[in-house]
């Protein structure tokens, strides 16, 4: 027997998983409130004992983690073009598993600034410009973020011409300069970037949130706990050279505030008569719904979705769920726990959240009618040939209707543009491994692997 | 400054036109003649032409046009590039940009009218465009 503890301390729970990784098997798992005001430890300690009365004493060999309390990994970022070096920054800081709370394009006000310090962020990445492109607008950020005190690490990934001059404007603040993320037109370079939010990540946001106290019994890896499922999603999907992955997937996580997608697939054009618009997104990408989470964010799934598809979908009337969502937004925590009206709410609100938040991470297809007859337009990634959907989240957990819900996430006649999964696989993540396993990943890949196809429950497959 | 000494151009087939062929022969062409290309392929939209423009800080966008739309699809076009702060871009203009025989001195006037730099006839070819957009641009050789 050889015992790994891995640790996710998640913004309400923390949670444990005891792995023996000689055996491949979940020895346990346990949770308890995260304890990020007085003592990370207490919280820690309290979901160990409830692991220990398990899985008996452990002596564990390794023991890693990942943190999404103390609101996650916070960015700003600022780039030129909305759809160009603006869209490259948000999909590296979602990517290494950063919460975008302000995302910026042209050139920085007055107001914006005054912004920034309001929302402090745990990193500002600033681009701008492609190599040898413009570099008028980064200077002029630089320059404007100079004025604020140096309180957050500033990221350089632009233009490489305007690098070294930024750095020097921006000398009374730390800053990092990495590679463009996005060197060319259309040309993707986000992972530099990605490690250097990552390395930050520990360097200095661990401290400042609290979290080192808890280091002394941690070996190793301390990352955004998205950034685990991402690594666990990516290592599901590819596999390794010993063990075979399943594929191209889609992976939603639905929460109570935010939701995230998660899809590994290439999604190029696939026909001859399709013409790619936009620039090309990355294999392992990652998109976070902010306004859309069954209890914090309730309001934007009914923004979404309209309250009388959720009330039809639930069986209650307008009024009522109307009421009934007005509840829930001021008792976050509380769950359906048999009541049929809920039970029934819920299901329609996850329903709701996977459908919006998968629309908003596939691609759409726009059929155009030229002078020669149909073209087809494609702009982000199409989906429509991924066979496998995980889900993962409370709601989605622990309710019957998991494989309904998920359903949400496929193709629908309804949005015909949108390019998302036509006949899949629905796996459940019942035991909410994947932050874990995505730990586990960096050392035990094979092991990581083999331990989710066992753990991850399979649902019908429909064609 | 490295990286800038040479001249950069956008180019693209603009509106709905999927004519392939010329935008590519032109990519390599430009390419091969010292530019630093950003091609935007076929079933360019004006707002595509302006954003690549301005990340790359371009000197020069140019429009193909062959189905014969042009006139219709490239109106605006310098409206649109003031607006996005690209103040006097040159913009140039080729393929087949209007359908049928029309005599190309007045086709040409009234795309200097749209505010394009230059309009050229069908058949231009890629050494004569890379030589006016020489001269366009002020470089030497
Ligand atoms: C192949 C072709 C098609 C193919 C295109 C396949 C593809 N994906 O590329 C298909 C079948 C799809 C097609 C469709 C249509 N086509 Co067509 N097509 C042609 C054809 C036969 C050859 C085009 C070609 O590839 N030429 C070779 C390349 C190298 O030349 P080029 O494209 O002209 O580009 C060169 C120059 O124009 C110049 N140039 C290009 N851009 C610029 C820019 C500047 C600034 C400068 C200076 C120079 C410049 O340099 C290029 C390189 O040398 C031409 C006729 C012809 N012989 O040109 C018709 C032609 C272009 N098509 C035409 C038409 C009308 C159509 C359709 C509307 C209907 C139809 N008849 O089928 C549709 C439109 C579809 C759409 N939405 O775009 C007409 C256009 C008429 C006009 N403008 O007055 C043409 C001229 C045929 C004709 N004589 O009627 N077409």
């Amino acid at each position: 027997m050889k015992p790994i503890l891995l640790i996710d301390f998640g913004s309400t729970y923390t949670k444990v998983t005891a792995v023996d990784v000689e055996a491949e098997v979940i020895l346990g798992t346990a949770q308890s409130f995260t304890t990020i005001q007085t003592d990370i430890n207490d919280g820690l300690n309290g979901a160990l004992k409830l692991l220990e009365a398990k899985t008996g004493h452990l002596q564990y060999e390794k023991c890693y983690a990942c943190s999404s309390a103390a609101g996650g990994l916070r960015m700003v970022t600022s780039g030129l073009v909305p759809e160009l070096t603006s869209e490259a920054a948000k999909l590296a800081s979602l990517g290494a598993g950063a919460k975008v709370v302000g995302l910026y394009s042209f050139q920085l006000t007055e107001d914006d600034l005054q912004n920034i310090q309001a929302l402090k962020p745990d990193i500002f990445l600033l681009v701008g410009g492609t190599d040898g492109g413009n570099t008028e607008c980064i200077l002029h950020n630089a320059r404007m973020l100079a004025t604020l005190p140096p309180k957050f690490p500033i990221i350089i990934a632009g233009n490489r011409t305007a690098a070294r001059e930024c750095a020097r404007i921006l000398k009374d603040h730390p800053v990092h300069v990495c590679p463009n993320v996005m060197p060319k037109f259309g040309v993707l370079n986000i992972e530099p970037t990605q490690q250097k939010i990552r390395q930050i990540f520990l360097d200095r946001i661990v401290q400042a949130k609290g979290l080192s106290k808890a280091t002394a019994l941690l070996d190793d890896i301390l990352m955004p706990t998205p950034s685990a499922v991402l690594q666990a999603m990516e290592l599901l999907s590819k596999g390794t050279e010993e063990e075979s992955g399943i594929g191209d997937l889609v992976a939603v996580d639905v929460g109570g505030a935010t939701t995230d997608v998660y899809s590994m697939a290439d999604g190029m054009p696939q026909g001859m008569n399709t013409v790619y618009k936009g620039i090309p997104e990355p294999f392992a990408k990652r998109t976070v719904e902010g306004d859309i989470g069954m209890r914090y964010s309730i309001r934007g799934i009914v923004e979404a979705a309209g309250i009388r598809r959720i009330a039809s979908m639930a069986g209650l009337s307008e009024d009522r769920a109307e009421e009934l969502v007005t509840y829930l937004s001021q008792n976050t925590d509380r769950v359906p726990d048999g009541d049929s009206e809920l039970t029934a709410l819920d299901y329609a609100l996850a329903s709701c959240a996977v459908e919006t938040a998968v629309a908003r991470h596939a691609g759409t297809m726009e059929e155009t009618y030229t002078l020669m007859g149909l073209t087809y337009v494609q702009s982000g990634k199409n989906l429509t040939h991924v066979k496998q959907i995980i889900v993962t989240g409370g709601s989605l957990i622990h309710t019957e209707n998991t494989e309904k819900i998920a359903r949400h996430a496929q193709y629908s006649p309804a949005q015909p543009a949108s390019l998302r999964p036509k006949a899949a696989d629905v796996w459940v993540d019942r035991t909410y491994i994947l932050a874990a396993m995505g730990l586990l990943s960096a050392h035990y890949p094979n092991v990581a692997l083999r331990i989710m196809k066992k753990e991850l429950e399979k649902h019908g497959y429909s064609e | 400054m490295e990286n800038r000494e040479k001249k950069v151009l956008v180019i693209g087939v603009i509106g709905a036109d999927v004519h392939a062929v010329g935008n590519k022969i032109l990519y390599h062409a430009f390419t091969e003649a010292g530019f630093e290309v950003v091609n935007l392929g076929v079933m360019v939209s004006q707002e595509e032409y302006i954003a690549a423009a301005i990340e790359s800080n371009a000197d020069a966008i140019v429009v193909s046009s062959l189905y014969g739309q042009g006139e219709l699809d490239c109106r605006g076009l310098r409206e649109k590039c003031d607006e996005a702060g690209l103040k006097g871009i040159p913009l140039v203009v080729g393929g087949n940009i209007v359908i049928g025989k029309q005599k190309f001195e007045d086709v040409e006037k009234r795309f200097h009218d749209m505010g394009f730099d230059r309009a050229f006839p069908p058949g231009t070819s890629p050494e004569t465009t890379i030589e006016a957009l020489r001269e366009l641009l002020h470089m030497e050789g």
